[in-house]
C-alpha cells in the first residue's frame, strides 16, 4: 500500500525553539493513524506544517507523492486535506449551515462577477450547496440547528460541527486535533463509535492527535509517538504500548508534572 | 556644501520633534498593540496649551515646558481612561476607530474654538551663531538638546527601572504578564502619560520653532510622526527615533529638490513603499500568531 | 412581528415596488414634484447609501478597517469629471454620463485592486495605515495635477446626477453587493473576518476574497464619487479628506456592520443628521466623530449589526417550508 501522506525530515523552528525536529511520518491510505505525545511535544505544530499554516524550516511534506509544503493552506485544503483545531475555530457568528457551506464552497466553480450578476450557473451552484450541506448536517445530526448561530451550540455539538465542516471539503485525509478533549469517558466511547462511522461512511483516511489512550489504542491502526519534537516510537498499538521509550516518556512526564 | 550642512541641521531639528511624537505612538503600540490615532492631535493641543499658558502667564521656557508636559500627560491618561480602557477586550477594529474618532473630536473642537491659526508669543529669544557659511540658532541647539535629553532619559527609564521593565514585559507577553502580579492598568496609564508628555514637549518645541499654530497640525505634523513610527517599526522605541530622523531628512531634502507641495506625496509614498518591502518597518519584527 | 417582515415578498411584488420607485423618481424629475432642496437631499441619500454599503463590504463583512473610502470617491469624481467635461463634453449626457460614471468606478476599482494586493502582506492595523497613506497620496497627488485644477479644484462640471440616475445606481449597487454577499465569495469574505486561519484551512482562497471585497468596494466608492461630482458641479481635493471618510464610517457603524438594511438605515440616519447639524458649522465635525466613539463604546456593531432585513436575503437562504416545526 502506498503512503497517502508522507512527512520527510521536517523541522519547524520558532526562533530558538525547535518545535518539531526531523519528523518522519507515513500515513497509509485507509488507515487511522494516531499521534500521541506529552504536552508541547510538537503535535499541533506538525498539523500546522502539514496543512500549510507554517512552512517548515526544513524538510518536505508530500501528499499523494507531490510536495505540498510551501503551498498556501487554502490550496492544500482544496487538494484534499481537511482538519479540525485543538481549540475549536468555528465561524462563530455564522449559522451552522453557513459554516459547512464555506468549506463546501471550495469546490464551487463560478466567478465573482458571475455571482454579482446572478448568472444561472451561480444560482444553481448555490442551490446545490444548500442541499448538499443540509444533507451533510443531517448525517451529523445537526440539521435541526442548521439556522442557529454556531457559537450558540453546546460544546459537544461545536466539536461535531467542526468535523462536519471539515468533511464538507470532501477530503481524502482528515486531521483531527484532540477530538476527545473535554469529553468524559461515556462521551469518548461514543466518539470512538462516531469516528468509526466517519471512516467507513466517507472512506476517509485519518490522522489524529489524542491524549486519551484508550481511544487511540482501540481506534488507530498505527501510532506515532512524539516527544520534544522527535519521533520516539512508531508502530501498531501493541508495539507502542510495550515500547520502553514510550513508557519512559510518559512516566517521566508524570514524575515531572503530576 | 554649506547649504547641505544647513539643511542637515534643519533636518535634525525637524527629526527631533518628530521623534518625540513618534515615541508616543510607538510606546502605546508596543504595550496595547493599538494605533493611537489621537496622539497627533494630543501633540497639536499641547501647543495650544502652551499658547494659552503664555497668554495668562508669561513664564520662562523651562517652566512652560514642564507645565505643558504635565497638562498633556493628564489629557493622555484621560483619553485612555474614558475611551480606550473600556474597549481593551473589544475587537481591535473598535479601538482603532475610537482612537481616530477621539483625534477628530480634539482636532475639530480646537478648530471650532480657534478657527484661524494663532501666532505664538516668543518663548525664547534665539541667538544666531555663524560657522563659516552655516548659521546655527541657539533655539535649534535647545530643541535638539531637549529632545535628545528626553530620549536618553526615556531609554534609561525603559531599560533600567522597574516600571520600564514592566512595560517591556507587557509588550513581550500580553497573556501571562498580567497573571504575574504586574499592575497592568497602572503601567498602561503610565505609558499613555509618558507618551503624551513627550508629545507635549514636542508641542512646545514645535511652537517655538515654527511659531504659527493651528488645529490642523495634528494631521500635518502629528501624522507625519506616526509615519516615522511605522517606518522605524511601530512598537519599537529606538525604531521610532530612527524613523523620525529618516523622515525629517527625507522631508527637508525633498523640498530642496521638488516644490514643497510634493512633500506629503513623497512622505506617504515612502510609507507605502516601506510597508511593501519591509512590512514591519526598519527595526520591527513580525509577530507569529499561534494556532 | 408581522409575517411579511420575516419573509421576502414574492418576486413580482418586489419588482413592482422597484419599478414604482424608479417611476416616481422619473416623475419627480420630469414634473418638478419636489423643491430643489428635497431633491438635493434625496440624491445625497442615494450617494450615501452607495458609499455606506460599499465601505461596509470591507469594514463590515470583511471586518477590516479602511479609512480610504474618500480617496476612491476622489478618483471616481475626478476621472468622471475629466470624461464628462474634457474628453466627451460634446456627447449627449444620456450615454456620456453613464460612461463617465463607469470610468470613475473602474479607475477606483483598479486602484482598489492594488490596495488589496498590499493588504496581503500586512496585518489588521497596518491596513488602516495603508488606506490612510492612500488617502493622503490621492489628495496631495491631485493637488499637484494642474490639469484638473490642482488645489483650487475642478470647476464647471455638468449637473448630470439626476434623481433617476442616482436611484438606478443605488439599486444596482445594492443588488450587486447583495448577490456577492450571498455567494461563495461573500461567505469567504465573512470567513476572513470570523477567523482567517480557519477560513484558509477550509479552502477559502482568502486572497481572492480580499481582492473581491476591495475591488467591488472601491469600484462603487468611485461610482459614488462620480455621482457626487456631477451633483455638486465643483470639486476640490480638500473635499475628499479624512473627514469625508469619517462620515462614511459613521454611516457604516451607525447602521450596522455586515448588513444591507443597516447600510441603508445608517445612510438615511446620517443624511438627516447632517442636515440637522448643518447650522452648527465646524462643531458638526466634533459631533460626528463623537457619535462614532460612543457607538464603539456602547454598540460596536451598530443598529442592525450582522442582522438583515429579510427583503434583502435571497429566498433560498430561508429554511425550506417542510422543515418548519
Ligand atoms: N507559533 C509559535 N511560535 C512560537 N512557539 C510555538 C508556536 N507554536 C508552537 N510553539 C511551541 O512549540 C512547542 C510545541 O507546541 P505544540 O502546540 O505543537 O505542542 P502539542 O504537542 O500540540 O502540545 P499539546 O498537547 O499541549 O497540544 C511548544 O513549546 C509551543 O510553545
Ligand atoms: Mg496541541
Amino acid at each position: 500500500m502506498s503512503a497517502l501522506l508522507e512527512v520527510r525530515d521536517v523541522t519547524m523552528r520558532f526562533g530558538g525553539l525547535v518545535a518539531v525536529a526531523d519528523l518522519n511520518l507515513e500515513v497509509t491510505q485507509g488507515h487511522a493513524h494516531g499521534i500521541i505525545g506529552p504536552n508541547g511535544a510538537g503535535k499541533t505544530t506538525a498539523f500546522n506544517v502539514i496543512t500549510g499554516i507554517y512552512t517548515p524550516t526544513a524538510g518536505d511534506v508530500l501528499f499523494r507523492g507531490e510536495i505540498i509544503s510551501g503551498r498556501r493552506p487554502s490550496a492544500i485544503a482544496r487538494g484534499g486535506i481537511a482538519r479540525t483545531f485543538q481549540n475549536i475555530r468555528l465561524f462563530r457568528d455564522l449559522t451552522v449551515l453557513d459554516n459547512v457551506r464555506i468549506a463546501h464552497d471550495a469546490h464551487a466553480r463560478y466567478s465573482w462577477p458571475g455571482a454579482m450578476v446572478q448568472l444561472p450557473s451561480a444560482r444553481r451552484a448555490e442551490q446545490e450547496s444548500i442541499e448538499h450541506c443540509t444533507d451533510l448536517l443531517e448525517k451529523f445530526g445537526l440539521v435541526d440547528a442548521a439556522y442557529e448561530r454556531a457559537g450558540d451550540l453546546p460544546y459537544g455539538s461545536q466539536r461535531r460541527l467542526e468535523i462536519a465542516r471539515a468533511m464538507a471539503l470532501q477530503p481524502s485525509l482528515l486531521l483531527l486535533d484532540e477530538p476527545a478533549a473535554g469529553m468524559n469517558s461515556a462521551e469518548t466511547l461514543k466518539l470512538v463509535e462516531f469516528l468509526g462511522w466517519l471512516r467507513d461512511h466517507f472512506s476517509v483516511t485519518m490522522l489524529l492527535i489524542e491524549h486519551h489512550m484508550q481511544l487511540v489504542m482501540t481506534f488507530c491502526d498505527r501510532i506515532t509517538v512524539l516527544d520534544f519534537g522527535k519521533t520516539i516510537a512508531e508502530g501498531s498499538p501493541d508495539e507502542v504500548r510495550n515500547d520502553p521509550k514510550v513508557i519512559e516518556a510518559y512516566l517521566g512526564q508524570e514524575d515531572g508534572h503530576e | 556644501m554649506d547649504y547641505f550642512a544647513q539643511q542637515a541641521i534643519n533636518a535634525v531639528q525637524l527629526g527631533s520633534i518628530y521623534a518625540l511624537i513618534a515615541l508616543g505612538y510607538s510606546m502605546v503600540y508596543g504595550v496595547l498593540v493599538m494605533i493611537n490615532f489621537a496622539h497627533g492631535d494630543v501633540f497639536m493641543v499641547s501647543s495650544f496649551f502652551c499658547f494659552l499658558l503664555l497668554l495668562v502667564l508669561p513664564v520662562p521656557f523651562g517652566a512652560a515646558l514642564i507645565i505643558v508636559m504635565l497638562a498633556t500627560a493628564i489629557l493622555g491618561v484621560a483619553i485612555e481612561r474614558l475611551a480606550y480602557r473600556p474597549l481593551r477586550n473589544a475587537p481591535r477594529v473598535s479601538a482603532i476607530i475610537t482612537a481616530l474618532g477621539c483625534g477628530l473630536v480634539i482636532q475639530n473642537t480646537t478648530l471650532s474654538l480657534s478657527p484661524y491659526s494663532q501666532r505664538m508669543p516668543e518663548l525664547f529669544v534665539p541667538v544666531l551663531q555663524h560657522f563659516g557659511g552655516v548659521t546655527v540658532s541657539s533655539l535649534q541647539v535647545l530643541i535638539i538638546g531637549v529632545s535628545v535629553g528626553l530620549m536618553i532619559a526615556l531609554d534609561f527609564f525603559i531599560r533600567k527601572t522597574r516600571y520600564g521593565m514592566a512595560m517591556r514585559a507587557i509588550a513581550q507577553d500580553r497573556i501571562s504578564v498580567p497573571l504575574m502580579g504586574v499592575p497592568v492598568n497602572q503601567i498602561i496609564a503610565m505609558t499613555f502619560a509618558i507618551g503624551a508628555a513627550l508629545g507635549g514637549a514636542a508641542g512646545v518645541l514645535y511652537a517655538s520653532a515654527y511659531p504659527v499654530i493651528s488645529a490642523t497640525m495634528g494631521v500635518l505634523v502629528g501624522w507625519k510622526a506616526f509615519v516615522a513610527a511605522v517606518i522605524g517599526g511601530i512598537g519599537n522605541v529606538r525604531g521610532a527615533v530612527l524613523g523620525a530622523y529618516v523622515l525629517g531628512a527625507v522631508e527637508v531634502f525633498t523640498v530642496t529638490i521638488l516644490p514643497s507641495t510634493y512633500r506629503d506625496l513623497v512622505v506617504y509614498s515612502l510609507l507605502l513603499v516601506i510597508l511593501v518591502f519591509k512590512p514591519y518597518g526598519l527595526l520591527g519584527r513580525p509577530s507569529v500568531q499561534k494556532v | 412581528m408581522m409575517r411579511w417582515f420575516k419573509q421576502p415578498p414574492p418576486r413580482g411584488v418586489l419588482l413592482a415596488l422597484l419599478a414604482a420607485g424608479l417611476a416616481a423618481c422619473f416623475a419627480i424629475e420630469q414634473f418638478g414634484l419636489v423643491d430643489d432642496y428635497v431633491r438635493f437631499v434625496l440624491i445625497t441619500l442615494g450617494i450615501n447609501i452607495i458609499l455606506c454599503v460599499s465601505l461596509n463590504l470591507v469594514n463590515g463583512w470583511m471586518g477590516e478597517f479602511s479609512v480610504g473610502h474618500a480617496g476612491f470617491m476622489a478618483l471616481g469624481a475626478y476621472l468622471s469629471a475629466c470624461v464628462s467635461v474634457k474628453w466627451l463634453g460634446w456627447g449627449d449626457p444620456l450615454w456620456m454620463f453613464p460612461l463617465a460614471v463607469m470610468a470613475g468606478g473602474l479607475l477606483a476599482g483598479a486602484v482598489g485592486l492594488l490596495l488589496g494586493l498590499l493588504s496581503f502582506k500586512t496585518r489588521g492595523d497596518y491596513l488602516a495605515i495603508i488606506t490612510l497613506a492612500f488617502l493622503m497620496i490621492v489628495k496631495s497627488g491631485i493637488e499637484n495635477i494642474p490639469y484638473v485644477g490642482g488645489p483650487r479644484g475642478f470647476l464647471g462640471i455638468g449637473n448630470h446626477t439626476t434623481l433617476l440616475w442616482t436611484a438606478v445606481w443605488t439599486v444596482l449597487t445594492l443588488w450587486a453587493i447583495r448577490n456577492l454577499v450571498y455567494s461563495r465569495f461573500g461567505r469567504g469574505i465573512v470567513a476572513v473576518r470570523e477567523d482567517e486561519i480557519a477560513a484558509n484551512a477550509m479552502g477559502v482562497d482568502t486572497r481572492k476574497a480580499k481582492l473581491a471585497a476591495f475591488v467591488v468596494s472601491s469600484f462603487f466608492g468611485g461610482v459614488a464619487g462620480a455621482l457626487f461630482a456631477h451633483q455638486l458641479q465643483f470639486i476640490n481635493p480638500g473635499v475628499f479628506d479624512i473627514v469625508k471618510s469619517t462620515e462614511i464610517l459613521v454611516m457604516v457603524y451607525l447602521g450596522g456592520i455586515g448588513s444591507l438594511g443597516g447600510s441603508i438605515l445608517g445612510a438615511a440616519a446620517f443624511t438627516i443628521l447632517a442636515q440637522v447639524l448643518q447650522p452648527l458649522g465646524t462643531w458638526r465635525m466634533v459631533i460626528l466623530p463623537l457619535i462614532l466613539v460612543l457607538l464603539m463604546l456602547f454598540r460596536p456593531r451598530g443598529i442592525m449589526g450582522m442582522r438583515e432585513f429579510p427583503w434583502f436575503v435571497p429566498r433560498r437562504e430561508f429554511p425550506a417550508k417542510e422543515d418548519k416545526k
